[in-house]
């Protein structure tokens, strides 16, 4: 059962990440990462990180994709400049990935590792719990909890201060009606 | 499923976002693969948590999502501003702070 689970999953969320790379139009990369997401989701809970799961769930299904498809649908459906393979970069690109793709395996699989031919050890009924990981952030990594929250801080200023409009602008936003902000 | 699959399939998804890096021009969408990168990581925590039995991968795998959000609102920002600006959306003709 596990088995068939994983492999469902594992499936949606390979064919999700490809939709994303090959689609041309952003907005359908933007729904094939949904695709990928939730499929990343179901991964966690077999892994048994639970509280990892509902936190992919709300905060990129439901927050991160959100932006994205209200950043695409601003921004237009603009003509994605599509790849031209002349570029010799981007026609090495696939190689250079599969370099590194063969290189993360040899060293995932020859890494040694004892418990990596398992399915981990058993773990108490409460695994992955947010009780579980909020005792951890407001203990042992309490230092990292509020510098991550100074982060989102910073990340929040820096979007108004990126995004806002320019009052010293004197060319006139032909694309919006005058009068109308948003 | 052994925890091995999952690494394996977590290297496939970061190796897949870093085509899509190197090979699309749009902003956004080099956002997007970015987007996959990180989450590829972040299954690779998850099973080194679950093959440790411990918690601390987990904690780094939110720690990243906060991360991954914090970009998105920033990178998303710059696209709006490039938007604004009549900037090509494309990342080979942004090539103004080249040194």
């Amino acid at each position: 059962m596990t088995a068939v689970v994983f492999w469902v999953a594992a499936v949606l969320a390979l064919g999700g990440a490809i939709g994303v790379v090959v689609q041309r139009n952003p907005f359908y990369s933007v729904l094939s990462l949904v695709v990928h997401l939730v499929a990343l989701a179901v991964l966690f809970l077999l892994l048994q990180a639970e509280f990892l799961a509902a936190a992919q769930v709300i905060v990129y299904v439901g927050a991160v994709m959100v932006l994205y498809v209200f950043v695409v649908a601003y921004v237009g459906g603009l003509a994605d400049p599509l790849t031209d393979p002349n570029t010799a970069v981007r026609a090495t690109a696939p190689l250079f990935a599969l370099a590194l793709l063969v290189e993360i395996t040899v060293a995932i699989l020859g890494s040694g590792l004892k418990a990596i031919d398992t399915e981990g050890p058993d773990v108490a009924a409460g695994f992955g719990s947010p009780s579980a990981i909020g005792e951890l952030f407001l203990t042992k990594f309490l230092l990292p909890f509020e510098l991550v929250s100074f982060l989102l801080l910073i990340a929040a200023v820096g979007a108004i201060v990126l995004a806002r409009r320019d009052p010293e602008a004197t060319e006139p936003v032909s694309r919006q009606e005058p009068g109308r902000p948003f | 499923m052994d925890i091995a699959w999952y690494l394996v399939l977590s290297a496939f998804i970061f190796c897949i976002g870093a085509v899509g890096v190197m090979v699309r021009r749009s902003p956004l969408v080099i956002l997007i693969c970015l987007e996959l990168m990180l989450n590829g990581a972040n299954l690779a925590l998850a099973s080194f948590a679950r093959m440790t039995g411990t918690h601390d991968g987990q904690v780094f795998a939110l720690v990243v999502m906060i991360v991954a959000a914090a970009e998105v609102v920033v990178g998303l920002g710059l696209i709006v501003a490039m938007f604004r600006n009549r900037l090509p959306m494309d990342v080979d003709e942004m090539s103004e702070l080249r040194g």
